[in-house]
Protein backbone atom coordinates (compact mmCIF):
# COMPACT_ATOMS: atom_id res chain seq x y z
CA UNK A 1 0.00 0.00 0.00
CA UNK A 2 2.84 2.59 1.05
CA UNK A 3 4.14 1.45 -3.01
CA UNK A 4 1.21 2.87 -4.29
CA UNK A 5 0.54 5.80 -2.40
CA UNK A 6 3.97 6.93 -3.36
CA UNK A 7 4.11 5.76 -6.74
CA UNK A 8 0.95 7.72 -6.86
CA UNK A 9 2.20 10.81 -5.57
CA UNK A 10 5.15 10.84 -7.73
CA UNK A 11 3.07 10.46 -10.95
CA UNK A 12 0.65 13.37 -9.86
CA UNK A 13 3.31 15.79 -9.09
CA UNK A 14 5.30 14.62 -12.96
CA UNK A 15 1.71 15.24 -14.60
CA UNK A 16 1.35 18.89 -12.56
CA UNK A 17 4.96 19.59 -13.41
CA UNK A 18 4.80 18.71 -17.02
CA UNK A 19 2.17 20.36 -17.82
CA UNK A 20 2.91 23.23 -16.14
CA UNK A 21 6.05 23.29 -18.06
CA UNK A 22 4.11 23.04 -21.12
CA UNK A 23 1.78 25.57 -20.49
CA UNK A 24 4.47 28.34 -19.18
CA UNK A 25 6.56 27.85 -22.62
CA UNK A 26 3.32 27.97 -24.65
CA UNK A 27 1.55 30.70 -23.01
CA UNK A 28 5.29 32.52 -23.16
CA UNK A 29 5.42 31.74 -26.83
CA UNK A 30 1.60 32.68 -27.68
CA UNK A 31 1.90 36.60 -25.58
CA UNK A 32 4.77 37.30 -27.39
CA UNK A 33 3.65 36.99 -30.83
CA UNK A 34 0.61 38.82 -29.69
CA UNK A 35 3.06 41.54 -28.20
CA UNK A 36 5.05 41.63 -31.33
CA UNK A 37 1.78 41.63 -34.04
CA UNK A 38 0.19 44.70 -31.96
CA UNK A 39 3.67 46.72 -32.16
CA UNK A 40 3.22 46.18 -35.78
CA UNK A 41 0.20 47.04 -36.24
CA UNK A 42 -2.25 48.68 -33.19
CA UNK A 43 -4.77 49.02 -35.22
CA UNK A 44 -5.41 45.15 -35.01
CA UNK A 45 -4.70 44.57 -31.38
CA UNK A 46 -8.19 44.11 -30.08
CA UNK A 47 -9.20 41.38 -32.78
CA UNK A 48 -5.53 39.78 -31.89
CA UNK A 49 -6.44 40.25 -28.30
CA UNK A 50 -10.30 37.98 -28.88
CA UNK A 51 -7.68 35.18 -30.78
CA UNK A 52 -5.34 35.24 -28.14
CA UNK A 53 -7.63 34.60 -25.48
CA UNK A 54 -8.91 31.47 -27.61
CA UNK A 55 -5.76 30.04 -28.37
CA UNK A 56 -4.81 30.48 -24.58
CA UNK A 57 -8.03 28.42 -23.58
CA UNK A 58 -7.04 25.50 -26.17
CA UNK A 59 -2.85 25.51 -25.07
CA UNK A 60 -4.73 24.98 -21.26
CA UNK A 61 -7.11 22.30 -22.14
CA UNK A 62 -4.47 19.00 -22.19
CA UNK A 63 -3.10 20.73 -18.85
CA UNK A 64 -6.64 21.01 -17.29
CA UNK A 65 -7.45 17.88 -17.99
CA UNK A 66 -3.82 16.41 -16.45
CA UNK A 67 -5.06 18.68 -13.75
CA UNK A 68 -8.40 16.97 -13.30
CA UNK A 69 -6.72 13.61 -13.35
CA UNK A 70 -4.02 14.36 -10.68
CA UNK A 71 -6.52 15.28 -8.10
CA UNK A 72 -8.38 12.01 -9.12
CA UNK A 73 -5.97 10.14 -7.90
CA UNK A 74 -5.16 12.43 -4.78
CA UNK A 75 -8.27 11.85 -3.51
CA UNK A 76 -10.13 9.07 -4.71
CA UNK A 77 -7.05 6.66 -5.98
CA UNK A 78 -8.29 3.88 -7.74
CA UNK A 79 -5.23 1.84 -7.22
CA UNK A 80 -6.19 1.98 -3.91
CA UNK A 81 -9.75 1.02 -3.91
CA UNK A 82 -8.63 -2.13 -5.98
CA UNK A 83 -6.37 -3.36 -3.47
CA UNK A 84 -8.69 -2.96 -0.88
CA UNK A 85 -11.00 -4.89 -2.81
CA UNK A 86 -8.33 -7.28 -3.26
CA UNK A 87 -7.20 -7.43 -0.17
CA UNK A 88 -11.00 -7.82 0.88
CA UNK A 89 -11.60 -10.96 -0.25
CA UNK B 1 -20.06 7.43 8.44
CA UNK B 2 -21.58 10.09 11.30
CA UNK B 3 -18.86 8.81 13.65
CA UNK B 4 -16.11 10.16 11.19
CA UNK B 5 -13.65 12.69 12.72
CA UNK B 6 -13.73 15.73 10.46
CA UNK B 7 -10.27 15.76 8.73
CA UNK B 8 -8.75 17.76 5.63
CA UNK B 9 -8.91 14.49 3.45
CA UNK B 10 -12.30 13.97 4.74
CA UNK B 11 -13.49 17.47 4.50
CA UNK B 12 -12.26 17.34 0.78
CA UNK B 13 -14.07 14.01 0.02
CA UNK B 14 -17.29 15.34 1.49
CA UNK B 15 -17.34 18.29 -0.85
CA UNK B 16 -16.01 16.07 -4.40
CA UNK B 17 -18.74 13.85 -4.09
CA UNK B 18 -22.28 14.01 -5.99
CA UNK B 19 -25.74 13.97 -4.48
CA UNK B 20 -26.16 10.17 -6.48
CA UNK B 21 -29.48 8.45 -6.22
CA UNK B 22 -29.45 4.38 -8.07
CA UNK B 23 -30.08 0.87 -7.33
CA UNK B 24 -27.82 -0.96 -4.61
CA UNK B 25 -27.36 -4.53 -5.11
CA UNK B 26 -29.19 -7.01 -3.07
CA UNK B 27 -27.19 -8.11 -0.12
CA UNK B 28 -24.99 -5.18 -0.13
CA UNK B 29 -23.84 -3.42 3.15
CA UNK B 30 -24.32 0.14 3.58
CA UNK B 31 -22.51 2.53 5.66
CA UNK B 32 -24.90 2.47 8.86
CA UNK B 33 -24.75 -1.39 8.96
CA UNK B 34 -27.76 -2.67 7.72
CA UNK B 35 -27.77 -5.60 5.10
CA UNK B 36 -30.17 -4.44 1.95
CA UNK B 37 -32.63 -8.04 1.63
CA UNK B 38 -33.47 -6.87 -1.75
CA UNK B 39 -31.82 -4.61 -4.42
CA UNK B 40 -32.76 -1.01 -3.57
CA UNK B 41 -33.58 2.47 -5.27
CA UNK B 42 -32.07 5.05 -3.06
CA UNK B 43 -29.59 8.04 -1.91
CA UNK B 44 -25.72 7.11 -1.18
CA UNK B 45 -24.45 7.57 2.53
CA UNK B 46 -20.89 7.49 1.48
CA UNK B 47 -18.72 7.33 -2.06
CA UNK B 48 -18.27 3.86 -1.43
CA UNK B 49 -22.35 2.96 -1.90
CA UNK B 50 -22.13 5.78 -4.88
CA UNK B 51 -19.40 3.92 -6.74
CA UNK B 52 -21.44 0.28 -5.71
CA UNK B 53 -24.07 1.81 -7.97
CA UNK B 54 -22.49 1.67 -10.94
CA UNK B 55 -23.12 3.17 -13.96
CA UNK B 56 -27.31 3.60 -14.03
CA UNK B 57 -26.96 6.22 -11.13
CA UNK B 58 -28.23 9.67 -11.15
CA UNK B 59 -26.63 12.73 -9.82
CA UNK B 60 -29.45 14.49 -8.54
CA UNK B 61 -27.40 17.75 -7.80
CA UNK B 62 -26.41 18.30 -11.29
CA UNK B 63 -29.66 17.58 -12.97
CA UNK B 64 -31.22 19.85 -10.87
CA UNK B 65 -28.68 22.56 -11.03
CA UNK B 66 -28.62 23.09 -14.59
CA UNK B 67 -32.01 22.47 -15.31
CA UNK B 68 -32.98 25.89 -12.66
CA UNK B 69 -30.40 27.67 -14.23
CA UNK B 70 -31.45 26.66 -17.78
CA UNK B 71 -34.65 27.88 -16.99
CA UNK B 72 -33.29 31.34 -15.48
CA UNK B 73 -31.52 31.37 -18.64
CA UNK B 74 -34.46 30.81 -20.97
CA UNK B 75 -36.60 33.19 -18.53
CA UNK B 76 -34.45 36.46 -18.84
CA UNK B 77 -34.03 36.40 -22.59
CA UNK B 78 -37.69 35.74 -22.86
CA UNK B 79 -38.96 38.49 -20.76
CA UNK B 80 -36.18 41.18 -22.45
CA UNK B 81 -37.24 39.72 -25.68
CA UNK B 82 -41.23 39.85 -25.30
CA UNK B 83 -41.01 43.20 -23.71
CA UNK B 84 -38.42 44.59 -27.05
CA UNK B 85 -39.32 48.56 -28.02
CA UNK B 86 -37.50 50.36 -29.96
CA UNK B 87 -37.16 52.88 -27.14
CA UNK B 88 -33.69 53.01 -24.80
CA UNK B 89 -33.36 49.88 -23.62
CA UNK B 90 -33.08 49.37 -19.62
CA UNK B 91 -29.71 48.47 -17.88
CA UNK B 92 -30.32 44.70 -17.65
CA UNK B 93 -32.25 44.78 -21.38
CA UNK B 94 -28.74 46.69 -22.65
CA UNK B 95 -26.43 43.86 -21.16
CA UNK B 96 -28.31 40.92 -22.47
CA UNK B 97 -28.89 42.67 -26.44
CA UNK B 98 -24.72 43.35 -25.48
CA UNK B 99 -24.30 39.48 -25.40
CA UNK B 100 -26.74 38.89 -27.81
CA UNK B 101 -24.78 40.80 -30.31
CA UNK B 102 -21.12 39.55 -29.63
CA UNK B 103 -22.61 36.19 -29.95
CA UNK B 104 -24.15 36.94 -33.14
CA UNK B 105 -20.70 38.69 -33.92
CA UNK B 106 -18.66 35.38 -33.83
CA UNK B 107 -21.30 33.28 -35.29
CA UNK B 108 -21.47 35.29 -38.33
CA UNK B 109 -17.53 35.70 -38.38
CA UNK B 110 -17.08 31.89 -38.35
CA UNK B 111 -19.96 30.15 -39.96
CA UNK B 112 -20.49 30.53 -43.63
CA UNK B 113 -23.29 28.15 -44.49
CA UNK B 114 -27.08 29.06 -43.67
CA UNK B 115 -28.46 27.52 -40.77
CA UNK B 116 -31.09 28.45 -38.49
CA UNK B 117 -29.97 26.29 -35.34
CA UNK B 118 -26.42 27.39 -35.05
CA UNK B 119 -26.83 31.18 -33.45
CA UNK B 120 -29.50 30.14 -31.11
CA UNK B 121 -27.30 26.88 -30.12
CA UNK B 122 -24.14 29.08 -29.50
CA UNK B 123 -26.25 31.69 -27.22
CA UNK B 124 -27.25 28.61 -25.57
CA UNK B 125 -24.08 27.25 -25.03
CA UNK B 126 -22.45 30.08 -24.08
CA UNK B 127 -24.82 31.24 -20.90
CA UNK B 128 -25.65 28.01 -19.79
CA UNK B 129 -22.27 27.20 -19.51
CA UNK B 130 -21.57 30.21 -17.89
CA UNK B 131 -23.91 30.35 -15.78
CA UNK B 132 -23.51 26.72 -14.43
CA UNK B 133 -19.60 28.21 -13.74
CA UNK B 134 -20.86 31.03 -12.36
CA UNK B 135 -22.06 29.20 -8.81
CA UNK B 136 -18.51 28.36 -8.41
CA UNK B 137 -18.04 32.24 -6.96
CA UNK B 138 -20.36 31.11 -4.55
CA UNK B 139 -18.27 29.99 -1.42
CA UNK B 140 -18.25 26.88 -1.14
CA UNK B 141 -20.22 26.20 2.12
CA UNK B 142 -22.60 27.81 2.16
CA UNK B 143 -25.40 25.92 -0.41
CA UNK B 144 -24.14 22.72 1.11
CA UNK B 145 -25.16 23.48 3.95
CA UNK B 146 -28.30 25.24 3.77
CA UNK B 147 -29.42 21.55 2.01
CA UNK B 148 -27.97 20.45 4.79
CA UNK B 149 -30.27 22.52 7.44
CA UNK B 150 -33.07 21.76 4.55
CA UNK B 151 -32.66 18.51 4.46
CA UNK B 152 -32.18 17.78 8.14
CA UNK B 153 -29.45 15.11 6.82
CA UNK B 154 -26.07 16.99 7.90
CA UNK B 155 -24.02 14.65 5.73
CA UNK B 156 -25.76 15.66 2.63
CA UNK B 157 -23.51 15.60 -0.47
CA UNK B 158 -24.09 18.79 -2.58
CA UNK B 159 -22.34 20.04 -5.29
CA UNK B 160 -23.94 22.70 -6.93
CA UNK B 161 -21.41 23.20 -9.92
CA UNK B 162 -22.46 21.04 -12.67
CA UNK B 163 -19.79 21.21 -14.67
CA UNK B 164 -17.56 20.12 -12.83
CA UNK B 165 -19.28 16.69 -13.08
CA UNK B 166 -17.98 15.23 -16.01
CA UNK B 167 -21.81 13.85 -16.80
CA UNK B 168 -22.94 17.24 -17.45
CA UNK B 169 -19.77 18.49 -19.57
CA UNK B 170 -20.27 15.45 -21.83
CA UNK B 171 -24.06 15.95 -21.88
CA UNK B 172 -22.98 19.09 -23.93
CA UNK B 173 -20.24 17.93 -26.06
CA UNK B 174 -22.18 14.53 -27.38
CA UNK B 175 -24.90 16.45 -28.24
CA UNK B 176 -22.61 19.21 -30.38
CA UNK B 177 -20.59 15.75 -31.59
CA UNK B 178 -24.41 14.45 -32.49
CA UNK B 179 -25.14 18.16 -34.41
CA UNK B 180 -21.51 17.72 -36.21
CA UNK B 181 -22.29 14.34 -37.71
CA UNK B 182 -25.79 15.09 -38.24
CA UNK B 183 -24.69 18.81 -40.86
CA UNK B 184 -22.08 16.91 -42.20
CA UNK B 185 -23.93 14.56 -43.48
CA UNK B 186 -26.98 17.10 -43.90
CA UNK B 187 -24.31 19.18 -46.57
CA UNK B 188 -22.20 16.32 -47.64
CA UNK B 189 -24.60 13.49 -48.05
CA UNK B 190 -23.97 9.95 -46.60
CA UNK B 191 -21.49 9.48 -49.38
CA UNK B 192 -19.39 12.43 -48.84
CA UNK B 193 -18.72 12.40 -45.46
CA UNK B 194 -17.61 8.56 -45.13
CA UNK B 195 -15.21 9.73 -48.11
CA UNK B 196 -13.93 12.93 -46.10
CA UNK B 197 -13.41 10.01 -43.17
CA UNK B 198 -11.61 7.02 -45.92
CA UNK B 199 -10.49 9.36 -48.59
CA UNK B 200 -8.46 11.91 -46.95
CA UNK B 201 -5.71 12.81 -46.29
CA UNK B 202 -3.73 10.04 -47.79
CA UNK B 203 -4.97 10.29 -51.65
CA UNK B 204 -4.85 8.16 -54.55
CA UNK B 205 -5.89 8.11 -58.18
CA UNK B 206 -6.58 4.17 -58.23
CA UNK B 207 -9.23 2.01 -56.85
CA UNK B 208 -6.61 -0.33 -55.33
CA UNK B 209 -4.61 2.15 -53.93
CA UNK B 210 -7.79 3.87 -52.44
CA UNK B 211 -8.60 0.35 -50.86
CA UNK B 212 -5.73 -0.06 -49.32
CA UNK B 213 -5.71 3.86 -47.72
CA UNK B 214 -8.87 3.47 -46.15
CA UNK B 215 -7.55 1.99 -43.23
CA UNK B 216 -4.84 4.66 -42.26
CA UNK B 217 -7.06 7.56 -43.58
CA UNK B 218 -9.37 5.85 -40.88
CA UNK B 219 -7.49 5.82 -38.15
CA UNK B 220 -6.18 9.27 -38.74
CA UNK B 221 -9.81 10.94 -39.28
CA UNK B 222 -11.25 8.99 -36.55
CA UNK B 223 -9.14 9.80 -34.02
CA UNK B 224 -9.24 13.85 -35.27
CA UNK B 225 -13.30 12.70 -34.96
CA UNK B 226 -13.42 11.89 -31.82
CA UNK B 227 -10.90 14.25 -30.16
CA UNK B 228 -13.33 16.88 -30.68
CA UNK B 229 -15.92 16.08 -27.95
CA UNK B 230 -13.66 14.50 -25.73
CA UNK B 231 -11.24 17.11 -25.80
CA UNK B 232 -14.65 19.83 -25.48
CA UNK B 233 -16.11 17.90 -22.25
CA UNK B 234 -12.90 17.25 -20.42
CA UNK B 235 -11.73 21.04 -21.04
CA UNK B 236 -14.57 22.27 -19.32
CA UNK B 237 -14.50 19.95 -16.60
CA UNK B 238 -10.69 20.22 -16.04
CA UNK B 239 -10.91 23.65 -15.59
CA UNK B 240 -13.96 23.90 -13.31
CA UNK B 241 -12.81 21.11 -11.68
CA UNK B 242 -9.41 22.34 -10.57
CA UNK B 243 -10.73 25.57 -9.58
CA UNK B 244 -13.74 24.50 -7.72
CA UNK B 245 -11.00 21.94 -5.46
CA UNK B 246 -8.56 25.01 -5.02
CA UNK B 247 -11.41 26.77 -3.65
CA UNK B 248 -11.68 23.80 -1.29
CA UNK B 249 -8.34 23.70 -0.42
CA UNK B 250 -8.16 27.54 0.40
CA UNK B 251 -11.64 26.88 2.82
CA UNK B 252 -8.93 24.79 5.04
CA UNK B 253 -6.66 27.34 6.05
CA UNK B 254 -9.14 29.20 9.15
CA UNK B 255 -8.68 32.78 8.57
CA UNK B 256 -6.13 32.81 6.33
CA UNK B 257 -8.70 32.07 3.68
CA UNK B 258 -10.10 35.41 3.21
CA UNK B 259 -7.06 37.34 1.13
CA UNK B 260 -6.91 34.20 -0.55
CA UNK B 261 -10.13 33.39 -1.99
CA UNK B 262 -10.40 37.09 -2.63
CA UNK B 263 -7.52 36.42 -5.30
CA UNK B 264 -8.58 32.95 -6.79
CA UNK B 265 -12.16 34.49 -7.21
CA UNK B 266 -10.91 37.42 -9.00
CA UNK B 267 -8.75 35.13 -11.13
CA UNK B 268 -11.47 32.38 -11.86
CA UNK B 269 -13.93 35.35 -12.95
CA UNK B 270 -11.79 35.35 -15.91
CA UNK B 271 -11.79 31.50 -16.13
CA UNK B 272 -15.29 30.68 -16.11
CA UNK B 273 -15.94 33.40 -19.03
CA UNK B 274 -12.96 32.24 -21.24
CA UNK B 275 -14.24 28.30 -20.96
CA UNK B 276 -18.16 29.42 -21.64
CA UNK B 277 -16.75 31.63 -24.53
CA UNK B 278 -14.33 28.84 -25.92
CA UNK B 279 -16.61 26.17 -25.83
CA UNK B 280 -18.86 28.29 -27.78
CA UNK B 281 -16.49 29.17 -30.23
CA UNK B 282 -15.12 25.58 -31.05
CA UNK B 283 -18.86 24.73 -31.07
CA UNK B 284 -18.87 27.32 -34.20
CA UNK B 285 -16.02 26.15 -35.52
CA UNK B 286 -16.66 22.71 -35.76
CA UNK B 287 -20.00 23.28 -36.71
CA UNK B 288 -18.88 25.19 -39.97
CA UNK B 289 -16.27 22.56 -40.55
CA UNK B 290 -19.13 19.86 -40.97
CA UNK B 291 -20.79 22.78 -43.37
CA UNK B 292 -17.95 23.11 -45.45
CA UNK B 293 -17.01 21.47 -48.66
CA UNK B 294 -13.30 20.54 -49.72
Amino acid sequence: METILAFTALGVLLVLGMGAFGTAIGFGLLGGKFLEGAARQPELAPMLQVKMFLVAGLIDAVTMIGIGFGMWFTFANPYLEALKAAAGH
Amino acid sequence: MSSEALTATSYIQHHIQNMTYGQLPAGYERTDGTVLDQAMWTFAHSAAEAKAMGFWAWHVDTLGWSIVLGIIFCFCFYRIAKDATTATPGKWANFLEWVFELVDKCVKESFHAKSDVVAPLALTVFCWVFLMNLMDLVPVDWLPKAAALISGDPHIFFKVVPTTDPNATFALSISVFVLIIFYSIKSKGIGGFIGELTLHPFESKNIVGKMLLVLPNLLLEGVALLAKPISLALRLFGNLYAGELIFILIAMLGYWQLPAHFIWAVFHILIIILQAFIFMMLTIVYLSMATEHH
